[in-house]
């Protein structure tokens, strides 16, 4: 792939400080399909791409100051609030978003971060989930993902999650839609080319919940497969299905070893 | 004898410009995915190809091919660059592919502009709500038509 507009030579570097793997060799089960992977940073344009080398200018940070407001709010019946079983963030979240979507072993059940956030609220809680895809959830995400900031996406693939893995890797290469088009389609076979205006990345989600220019706000993994099967002319699939889930364990998984950059800046 | 030849000859075009469109599910492909006659039953207008080609709402062919004699901002390079098409693609070929490209390219990402059934979730335009089959092509006979006229003037002259 990767005509004119391939992926550029630029380095992310955060605050000065945290040193992003924004490219990697590919993992070993995409052997035939790609050799290097790459953060969907590079395919943006310099404007965006500065956005998210400083935490004073990258917009989504404000979503994350806003989701510590809500870590330490008692919700539900049980008046908790997050802090009251897992103290602060960065004591008990590092680590945590590098290997999402993972098995829980208790549910018997792969479950994404938002998932797992929502299942503490209900069952711990006694409060009401959050929407899969509302400005909540995106900003507990991007909360929890920030404490991992840096570190290589590790998500297992083999063991209880195997099924599911594949279910996942099947849809990615599935044309849907009357246009006909699979997530390779773009992301694998025409990453790096323009169609129209958009610059093709990898379809990576280790920036997620991404800040979008576009509508000011945190956007969650789920709310861009939907809108990425969307315009397939297809009938999508609705956020936190157990398609979608499978999906983005899959997806996940075409990332490891690039580092969790989340919140990520784009246009 | 000459009256009588020039006389069927209007006829034949009278009857052809009145034809009914082969539908999506009729038309003949050859073996390399060619398609002899026009679909509409009429000749194609190049200058409303060239607005199909261009109008996203329409072909939107300009989001994945780049002609450069045309006017319009950001087009794409996920097909091929078609400046010179017509010098080297028949009118069939080109009917062809754009009918279905995956006749002559199979596994090409190019969608089929002229059909109708056999998708997989297929939905209502871009709204992503469940759509059943048949769908309406992506492009009418006519449109087809116009696109094949504009296409065969994209030549080296
Ligand atoms: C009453 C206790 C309690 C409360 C309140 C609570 N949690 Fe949890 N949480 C747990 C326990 C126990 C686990 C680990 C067991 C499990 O996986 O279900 C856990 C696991 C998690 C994990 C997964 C960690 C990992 O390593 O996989 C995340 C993320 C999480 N909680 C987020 C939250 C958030 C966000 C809130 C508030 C909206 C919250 N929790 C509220 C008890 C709680
Ligand atoms: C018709 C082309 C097309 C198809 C098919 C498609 N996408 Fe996308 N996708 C895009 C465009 C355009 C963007 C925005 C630019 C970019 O990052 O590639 C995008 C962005 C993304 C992103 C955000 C990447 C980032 O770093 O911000 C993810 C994740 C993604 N797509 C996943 C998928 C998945 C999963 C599928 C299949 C269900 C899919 N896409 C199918 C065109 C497509
Ligand atoms: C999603 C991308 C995409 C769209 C949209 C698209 N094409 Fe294509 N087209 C391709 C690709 C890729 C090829 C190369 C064939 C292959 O896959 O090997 C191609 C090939 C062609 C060819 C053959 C070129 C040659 O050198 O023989 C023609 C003609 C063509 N397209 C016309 C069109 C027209 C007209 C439209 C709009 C009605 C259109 N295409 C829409 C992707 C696209």
């Amino acid at each position: 792939p990767a005509l004119a507009g391939g992926a550029d030579d630029d380095t992310l570097v955060v605050n000065g400080e945290i040193e992003m793997t924004t490219k990697a060799d590919a993992p070993d089960h995409l052997e035939g399909a790609l050799d290097q992977v790459i953060s969907g940073w590079h395919f943006r344009s310099d404007e965006t791409q500065q956005l998210q080398t400083d935490d004073f200018e990258n917009q989504g940070m404000i979503f994350v100051d806003a989701a510590y407001d809500a870590w330490n709010t008692v919700e539900g019946t049980e008046e908790k609030s997050c802090a009251s079983c897992h103290d602060s963030p960065e004591d008990s979240m590092e680590g945590v978003r590098a290997v999402y979507p993972k098995w829980n072993e208790e549910a018997g059940e792969v479950r994404t971060l938002a998932q797992q956030i929502n299942a503490c609220r209900t069952e711990r809680m006694g409060a009401e989930p959050y929407g899969y895809t509302s400005g909540e959830m995106a900003n507990m995400e991007a909360l929890i993902s920030v404490q991992s900031r840096g570190m290589p996406m590790n998500v297992a693939i083999d063991g209880p999650v195997r099924e599911t893995w594949e279910q996942g890797k099947e849809m990615y290469y599935t044309r849907y839609g009357q246009l006909e088009l699979a997530c390779a389609s773009c992301h694998e076979q025409n990453y790096g080319n323009y169609i129209r205006a958009d610059h093709l990345s990898q379809g990576q989600t280790n920036g997620f919940p991404v800040y979008r220019l576009k509508n000011a706000k945190l956007n969650t993994t789920h709310a861009r497969f939907k809108g990425c099967v969307r315009d397939t002319r297809a009938e999508t699939f609705q956020p936190g299905s157990p398609e979608f889930v499978a999906l983005e364990l899959y997806v996940a998984s075409r990332g490891n070893g690039l580092s969790v950059e989340a919140p990520s800046v784009r246009n | 004898m000459r009256r009588t030849a020039i006389c069927t000859a209007a006829l034949l075009a009278a009857s052809a410009a009145t034809a009914e469109p082969v539908e999506p599910t009729s038309v003949s492909y050859g073996e390399y995915g060619a398609v002899e006659t026009s679909l509409s039953g009429n000749p194609g207008d190049p200058d409303r190809g060239r607005e199909v080609f261009s109008t996203k709402s329409m072909g939107n062919c300009v989001s994945c091919h780049q002609v450069s004699g045309l006017d319009v901002p950001f087009q794409g390079e996920v097909g091929p660059m078609l400046d010179f098409v017509g010098e080297y693609r028949t009118p069939a070929e080109l009917r062809g592919i754009v009918a279905n490209a995956k006749n002559t390219f199979p596994e090409t990402v190019m969608p089929s502009f002229y059909k109708t059934t056999g998708f997989i979730r297929p939905g209502d335009g871009f709204t992503g709500k469940a759509a059943e089959e048949p769908l309406p092509p992506l492009l009418s006979a006519q449109e087809i038509e116009d696109l094949v006229a504009f296409l065969m003037t994209l030549k080296d002259t």
